[in-house]
């Protein structure tokens, strides 16, 4: 931390005491976020800790009970995943949100679809298919797949692989600000995985945030600049590569290690 | 690192396996459901039509076509619902109850209820009598996505609820046809084209089928019907409004039944609370056999015509070859299972 408090930059995100009940189960008890613009955070954590709880509040796909958030400094209340989205944040979610029976042209502009310039356009609001469908090739194919034999493909005929892919694809597409990862390479393969991590250090490059939940230590240490470590519904700890190893990392999830604050690096590098 | 492997493979890349020509119809008939209907339909035709070839004159032929109006058009208020995921049982009270409300609206004598409004005024009465349908289909849609209850069970109960209100409002007193101005049985009026005979009604009911196939293929409320039906979650973690998107199916069902029932008195040349109980079950049996997915998410809404074609197609078929009304009855309900067990074996696709 610049204790002149020189270069201290606001988070780009930021929650405080966030709680999230579901029931008799707390899946948030009082978790605080911080991620800062142009960085890659990543949040870690054991099963059950509440880390696709914690972005789902982000993402406007869940209301905390309590708590507060804020985006670039101003305080929000998403109450559904467009709202998130008008803020620029998109998400890609650990389900992937897409719908089988729809081709992928569909699922990638759902809920945002493009209309035709003409009258049929405004007064009866017709779609341009074919400019949907002319996005959605570029989008995937600047992630780099040109294999999808059709974009009208339904979407439950690809593999899990590229489905992830489109998911990928869309909220990359979209993101304006911050791009929410939800577990993206738990379907992928080695070397498409590698993509994905690919991605995220593009993303990096042209500005963008990129919030990464992941299981793959490996991966996490390699892309990340801060890793958030959740437990038991609140933040443990956050360190950095640099700082702490993937031992440490482990034991501060499981509870093995408490690390004092002074030790963390809360802000960014 | 090898050129050609590493080049020409990406993200996520799949192999294209070779198919049986079984699978290949298997995969067809999954990308165009109403396809298997359409063939269905033209075996049945051709069937009948073999056994009794006064099956195939032009004046059985109008007549199917005309017998399939009503059901016609409640299957493809059936089938929008039906997409959802969702499914209507009170489809045929709806219809009556804006038949009531159009008749006795427009009747020259005093109604035969408690509204003072009668004065023979037609357009004022089928006016009325769309909007009361589309506002009581509005009723079944807000308590299913208020309460968030089971479509099944809040239809099971508006269908008796719906019928209470006709007969409470309207007591049970058939308005005939002469009893109202003309233009009240307009729909049942028909033009010939060559040896065949149609009624403006079908005419109609062809005009609704275009419209809602053009909204739900080239609009984004479209999309998110479909949506809506396929994987509500994913719908709403997407950004639609799922809860809009099923009650404005419901209400535009109950506007398609209001439309119905207009069609329904120039077709039958009164207005009557007793319409055929069978109604229910039938438009779902058409929109089933049409390859509409009762899960939702799936199917094209002209399949729910091809389906009530079948339908009338097969019991007129079975009437002519002098089948008893049991066993017909028995094989539309055959009909059905055949259709969902195809629909099952479709679904498998792997590709």
């Amino acid at each position: 931390m610049d204790s002149k408090g020189e270069g201290m930059t606001e988070p780009i995100i930021k929650g405080r005491g966030l709680i999230k009940r579901f029931g008799s189960v707390t899946g948030l008890n009082g978790t605080d976020f911080d991620v800062y613009p142009g960085e890659v955070l990543a949040i870690i954590g054991d099963n059950g800790a509440g880390k696709s709880t914690l972005i789902k509040c982000f993402a406007g796909a869940h209301s905390p009970d309590e708590g507060t958030i804020w985006v670039n400094g101003a305080e929000v209340k998403f109450g559904s995943t467009q709202e998130a989205r008008k803020n620029g944040i998109e998400t890609v979610f650990q389900t992937l949100a897409v719908s089988p029976a729809l081709d992928i042209a569909a699922n990638m502009f759902l809920g945002r679809e493009i209309r035709t310039k003409n009258l049929l356009g405004s007064i009866l609001r017709r779609l341009d298919h074919k400019e949907m469908r002319r996005l959605a090739a570029e989008h995937l194919q600047n992630l780099g797949i040109s294999t999808l034999q059709d974009i009208r493909q339904p979407v439950e005929t690809l593999s899990g692989g590229q489905r992830q892919a489109v998911s990928v694809a869309r909220a990359a597409a979209f993101g304006s600000k911050v791009i929410v990862l939800d577990e993206p390479t738990a379907a992928l393969g080695v070397r498409e995985s590698g993509k994905v991590l690919e991605l995220v250090r593009d993303l990096k490059k042209s500005g963008i945030t990129v919030v990464l939940i992941s299981h793959n230590m490996p991966q996490v240490f390699e892309v990340a600049d801060r890793i958030h470590v959740q437990r038991l519904g609140r933040r443990a700890a956050v360190i950095t590569p640099g700082s702490a190893s993937m031992n440490d990392a482990v034991a501060i999830m499981t509870g093995a290690l408490d690390l004092p604050e002074s030790e963390q690096q809360l802000t960014p590098i | 690192m090898s050129s050609s492997i590493s080049e020409n493979r990406a993200l996520g890349e799949g192999f294209v396996p070779k198919r049986t020509r079984l699978q290949w119809v298997q995969v067809t008939l999954h990308k165009y459901p109403w396809i298997s209907a359409l063939i269905v339909l033209i075996l049945v035709v051709a069937g009948f039509g073999l056994v009794n070839e006064r099956f195939l004159l032009p004046s059985t032929i109008s007549l199917m076509v005309q017998q399939t109006v009503i059901v016609g058009t409640l299957a493809l208020a059936q089938s929008l619902i039906i997409l959802t995921a969702g499914i209507d049982l009170s489809i045929g009270s709806i219809m009556i109850f804006g038949q009531m409300v159009m008749a006795n609206i427009a009747v020259f004598a005093t109604a035969s209820n408690v509204l003072p409004i009668a004065g023979g005024n037609p357009y004022l009465a089928i006016g009325l009598g769309i909007l009361a349908a589309t506002a009581i289909g509005g009723i079944n849609g807000l308590i299913i996505v208020r309460f968030n209850l089971p479509p099944f069970i809040v239809t099971l109960g508006t269908w008796s609820v719906f019928m209470g209100f006709s007969l409470i409002l309207f007591k049970s007193r058939i308005i005939q046809g002469l009893e109202m101005p003309e233009v009240m049985t307009l729909l049942g009026e028909g033009f010939s084209v060559g040896p065949f005979v149609f009624t403006f009604g079908l005419l109609v009911m062809v005009f609704l089928f275009f419209a809602v196939s053009w909204a739900l293929r080239n609009t984004a409320w479209g999309i998110h019907v479909y949506a809506v039906g396929d994987d509500p979650v994913a719908a709403r973690l997407s950004g639609i409004n799922t809860k809009r998107v099923i009650l404005s199916v419901y209400l535009v069902a109950g506007l398609i039944m209001g439309i119905a029932a207009y069609i329904t008195i120039g077709r039958i040349g009164s207005a009557s609370p007793n319409v055929d109980p069978m109604l229910n079950l039938q438009s779902i049996t058409a929109v089933v056999i049409g390859g509409i997915s009762l899960f939702g998410g799936r199917g094209a809404v002209v399949g729910a015509l091809l389906g009530a074609m079948i339908v009338t197609a097969v019991e007129m078929g079975l009437s002519l070859a002098g089948v008893d009304q049991a066993y017909r009855t028995a094989s539309i309900g055959m009909l059905v299972i055949i259709a969902v067990g195809v629909d099952q074996w479709i679904r498998k696709v792997k590709v």
